[in-house]
């Protein structure tokens, strides 16, 4: 019982990811630089996007934390490189929607889907979404013709 | 010694099973689990006698009244203050610090003063001296640690001198378990003329502690740590520091005469009690120290010395595993800080959650002290009265299978750890 729910939550491809992060490079001129702090955890991301034609041509991503957390956000990386910025935030809102509401989504979300187990363990959920939040925020902070930023989760915030 | 599955007996919760496993509880350190005679003081008082504090003057407030100040009695004679009158209740350890940062701290203080505090202080003990440091202009300096986790003493009497104010430091890390030589260190502040502070939320709890034998200015500590509910703590002071210091909150309760616009205060302790107290909770505090008066303050520590070493011993067989803090039981408190190599200690605590285990997994509000160790967070055990030698049994199978868990999913993955 007890090993099949942790085999639930740590797939072998999440094991993977957080072993081998991808897009685990530091970009030399970023369209925009933002840092994601859990502090109740500690876990930390900083997520770089570059832009080019309208298109997210180049993601940065640098960590530490748990399984999770890292996994996550190196996922993203491969989900969001490419697209444009709605589709980026779209993508970014119906995992979070996956994350708490749960499969009954008409639109796959293709590998993500190995983090379902993730919400059999309600305290990890925060993990899970830190990198999906950091880009949200990242997106924000580029319209707004920022550079960068830094989001703090805040500890009331479920997901 | 005692009977320790005697002990568990009296702990309800410890009959739980959790993810279908018999409930280990190594998170006493965060807080302690309750024993029945905790929960029947809450009830009891409740049911028979509830009532407001000091004011009343009908039988259920006279039997309030004389119970809440019973407790204060036996607060100070659990940790041999001479009298009651230096016992101030509060809601736990970090409002009794606070307290002293207010009440003394603020009007105490001057540019130029120094508060000398340790890299492995809890939260509690720091953030309250920043905002000090900011309203008076004081300043703060941090004595380090040694490669071995125990306090840097050299530095320490390095960093005394005339300007020195205050020391405030922990009797115990909630982390890495150092018992920090507080009688030495206390000496050699007052020769300075500095006041010491002592956070003993974790010492208070486990260890048999004489705030005389300390010779410590203020103590503070909470009664959820030590069996007690939560919502109650206190502050031991001097009796003539207390008398010196003007209140912490202003109210009820703390005043003698109120004009519109000026008052005078009460007495102390009462002075620095605004408000209607945690009444409940104290009361049902005295069963606590109860409990640990009828074990014997040093039969707890020698029985938490035998299961600290035994874990020390049984830890260090599970592979890749790093033990923070000093390598031999008797310098350290119950409390067992560690990290496994390739698996980040929320993942452990999830695992050995999904074993029944309870542990903590993170800062535990000792950020400085863990960017110190060049780490973001570890895993922590913390034992207590009723914690056994097959519980860490159950707790270095569990690591093991962990590791063997990560190990064998990472490698199915094609990439070993």
């Amino acid at each position: 019982m007890s090993l099949d729910a942790l085999d639930a939550l740590y797939k072998e491809v999440i094991l993977d990811h957080y072993q081998n992060p991808r897009n685990n490079d530091s970009l030399e001129s970023p369209s925009v630089a933002t840092e994601g702090y859990n502090p109740v955890c500690g876990d930390q991301i900083t997520l770089q996007l570059k832009m080019a034609d309208g298109l997210i041509e180049s993601v940065g991503l640098q960590g530490k934390g748990c399984a999770i957390s890292q996994a996550s956000a190196s996922m993203m990386t491969e989900a969001i490189k490419g697209k444009t910025l709605e589709e980026a935030e779209a993508t970014a809102r119906r995992f979070r929607d996956f994350m708490t509401k749960g499969n009954d989504q008409p639109d796959s979300l293709g590998d993500l889907e190995v983090l379902e187990g993730v919400r059999m363990f309600p305290v990890r959920i925060k993990c899970a979404t830190l990198g999906w939040n950091t880009l949200q925020e990242a997106i924000k902070e580029y319209r707004a013709g920022l550079r960068g930023g830094r989001l703090v989760i805040k500890e009331d915030e479920n997901t | 010694m005692y009977d320790v599955q005697v002990v568990r007996k009296d702990f309800p919760i410890l009959e739980r099973q959790v993810h279908g496993r018999p409930l280990v509880y190594l998170d006493s350190a965060a807080t302690s689990q309750k024993p029945q005679a905790v929960i029947d003081a809450l009830a009891d008082y409740y049911s028979r006698y509830n009532a407001n504090v000091h004011r009343g003057i009908h039988t259920l407030a006279e039997e309030a009244t004389a119970a809440y100040e019973d407790a204060r009695r036996r607060v100070a004679d659990f940790i041999g203050a001479a009298s009651p009158r230096s016992v101030v209740f509060t809601r736990n350890t970090t409002e009794a610090i606070n307290l002293v940062a207010y009440a003394w701290g603020r009007r105490t203080l001057r540019p130029g003063d120094e508060v000398v505090l340790t890299v492995m202080e809890h939260h509690s003990n720091l953030v309250p001296w920043q905002l000090m440091a900011q309203d008076t202009g004081a300043a703060l300096r941090s004595v380090d640690i040694t490669e071995d986790g125990c306090l840097d003493l050299e530095a320490f009497h390095k960093l005394l001198g005339p300007r020195t104010r205050l020391v405030a430091l922990t009797h115990m890390s909630n982390v890495l378990g150092t018992v920090n030589p507080v009688v030495a260190m206390a000496r050699a502040a007052h020769s300075y003329g500095a006041l010491v502070l002592v956070d003993g939320a974790q010492s208070v709890p486990h260890l048999p502690v004489r705030v005389q034998e300390l010779a410590c200015d203020f103590l503070a500590f909470s009664g959820h740590k030590m069996l007690g509910p939560t919502g109650i703590g206190a502050l031991y002071a001097r009796e003539e520091l207390l008398e010196a210091m003007e209140p912490f909150m202003g109210g009820g309760e703390m005043i003698r005469e109120v004009q519109l616009e000026r008052s005078t205060w009460n007495e102390v302790p009462w002075r620095f009690e605004a408000g209607t107290p945690n009444i409940a909770d104290a009361i049902a505090w005295v069963a606590a120290l109860d409990y640990l008066e009828a074990l014997g303050m040093a039969p707890v520590r020698a029985h938490e010395l035998e299961i600290t070493a035994y874990a020390l011993s049984r830890l260090q067989e599970v592979p890749g595993i790093t033990i923070y803090g000093p390598r031999a039981a008797e310098d350290r408190g119950g409390v067992v800080a560690f990290n496994l190599k390739e698996v980040h200690p929320h993942d452990v605590g999830t695992a050995l959650d999904q074993y029944g285990i309870a542990v903590r997994a993170g800062h535990h509000c000792a950020q400085p002290l863990h960017r110190r160790l060049g780490i973001g967070s570890t895993a922590r055990a913390s034992f207590y009265v009723y914690t056994t030698a097959q519980e860490i049994d159950a707790l270095v199978a569990a690591l093991h299978q962990t590791q063997e868990f990560f190990t064998r999913v990472a490698g199915r993955a094609g990439r070993p750890l």
